[in-house]
């Protein structure tokens, strides 16, 4: 067990390793119940999202959809990187990181001010990932009737609410899954019925390799607070149309676009032997850059991890390892994706 | 509680050594020390002729969680390491005392090993450090 964010959580049930090729191979339950789950309702509750986040839930065109982005601060450095759901026409669901609970909720409040929205935590709430490319085909016959027809057909993203329930489409693992939302009974059920029916528990441990192998950012390692979605992989998620949409930290972006973003967000592969971590330099031809989460990939079975480099960075690199410059590649950041490799294994 | 046989000698930072017939020692980490590292996925064993002091970092062991320096618990030269962990790390989790040995050292200073802690004293050590 250990302390993640104020919470006693298992980093595993018994093997990491075996837990990760169970996600990758067959079906994982995690216990995400740490996750901060907030709702947003009232008459501005999507004028208040536009504002708050770097990512448009315009987009959401109807309830029933997910949109992952980023909370920005004024200077355009990262909060949180969170999932908004559409529930109802004017209500929300946000799930943000558990470490950065309290910044989170005293921001989104703090923003809050200018709306007619409410802000609410749900710090009841039980959440369970069940993850895996048999996790579907396990997890809706354990979910209520009302909601099985709706589950089993939800796209990507896609989430359903019924009785309590409510379920979307993601996950934290490059895998097809669920993540389940209910009170404590009936999440003490499910994760009996689900573990039952063959599905793995599994840890912290597995949790964070197999978020590394998908190329997925976690917070405080990947991105901070003096960190843009610009410079850690996430451009994607800020919506910069339309340009009157006046999001928390825009007017920082913008400049730091204009200004030229000199570094980019890569995945690293080791070809020497060792393990990448956190923290160590890279060297490569354009200057040096910084790994924000490295270890070991149970599924390529060699070191991997995702690192901060210089724009124009390409091809082979070296990162210093325990005072040891070892030999590693700048690849695409996504390892690992339905059980599938998608990186080249051997240099030459 | 884990285990700790009666053959070998210990330090505090939980390296085993056992005394071969040959006058040489085996080193490795004890079953206490493999648990709290976790599965292991990497183990850097220095080449033969290495010569470490008591208490010089002599291989590294990288657990799915963090890497660890391994400890030389006495003086000497190291003969061989345990080639096998470059592909099956995993056996220092299986078998830390037999199979998952890490490094061979010739002593250079033999009387050192009476400074090690015999397993009584170990197994008593481990339960005073446990916080």
């Amino acid at each position: 067990m250990v302390d993640f964010g104020g919470w006693d959580m298992p980093l595993h049930y018994g093997s990491q390793i075996d837990e990760h090729h169970a996600v990758r191979s067959d079906t994982g339950i995690f216990d995400v119940s740490h996750m901060t789950v907030v709702d947003v309702a009232g008459p501005d509750a999507s004028a208040y999202l536009r504002r708050l986040l770097a990512n448009d839930v315009a987009k959401l065109a109807a309830p029933g959809k997910g949109l992952y982005g980023c909370m920005l601060n004024d200077s355009g450095g990262i909060v949180d990187d969170l999932i908004t759901y559409r529930l109802t026409d004017g209500a929300y669901r946000v799930v943000v990181n558990a470490a950065t609970r309290a910044a989170d909720l005293a921001w989104m409040n703090d923003v809050a001010t200018a709306f007619d929205a409410s802000v609410t935590e749900r710090p009841d709430a039980i959440m369970l990932a069940i993850q895996g490319p048999r996790a579907v085909e396990l997890a809706v016959p354990l979910l209520p009737p009302s909601l099985r027809q709706e589950v089993a057909a939800l796209e990507p993203f896609g989430c359903a609410e019924a009785d309590g329930i409510f379920v979307a489409r993601t996950g934290y693992t490059g895998e097809d899954g669920f993540e389940i939302i209910l009170g404590e009974d009936a999440g003490l059920r499910l994760w009996d019925a689900a573990v039952e029916a063959g599905a793995a528990p599994c840890g912290l441990g597995a949790r964070d390799t197999l978020r590394l192998e998908a190329g997925l950012c976690l917070y405080g390692q990947d991105m901070d607070t003096t960190k843009s979605p610009l410079v850690s992989g996430l451009g994607w998620t800020v919506a910069w149309e339309p340009s009157d949409r006046d999001f928390v930290g825009r007017g920082a972006l913008e400049g730091e676009k204009k200004a030229g973003i000199p570094v980019k967000w890569v995945g690293l592969i080791l070809d020497d032997r060792g393990i990448m971590r956190h923290g160590q330099r890279v060297v490569t031809s354009a200057g040096d850059g910084i790994v924000t989460s490295g270890g070991f990939s149970p599924t390529i079975q060699r070191s991997i991890a995702l690192a901060r480099v210089p724009g124009d960075a390409a091809g082979v690199c070296q990162v210093e390892i325990r005072n040891a410059l070892r030999d590693a590649r700048i690849v695409r950041p996504t390892f690992v994706r339905n059980g599938e490799i998608l990186v080249e294994q051997d240099s030459d | 509680m884990s285990e700790v046989p009666q053959n070998l000698r210990y330090t505090s930072d939980h390296e085993w050594v056992r005394l071969e017939d040959d006058g040489s020692v085996v080193v490795g980490i004890t079953d206490h020390a493999q648990e709290a590292l976790g599965e292991l996925v990497y183990v850097e064993a220095p080449e033969a002729g290495q010569e470490y002091g008591k208490g010089d970092a002599c291989v590294v062991v990288e657990s799915v969680k963090a890497a660890s320096d391994v400890y030389a618990p006495i003086s000497g030269e190291c003969s061989e390491s345990n080639g096998a962990l470059a592909d099956e790390p995993e056996r220092v989790n299986q078998s830390p005392y037999e199979d998952g040995w890490l490094v061979r050292l010739i002593p250079s200073d033999p009387a050192e090993m009476e400074e090690l802690m015999d397993a009584d004293a170990y197994a008593q050590f481990l339960i005073d450090s446990d916080g």
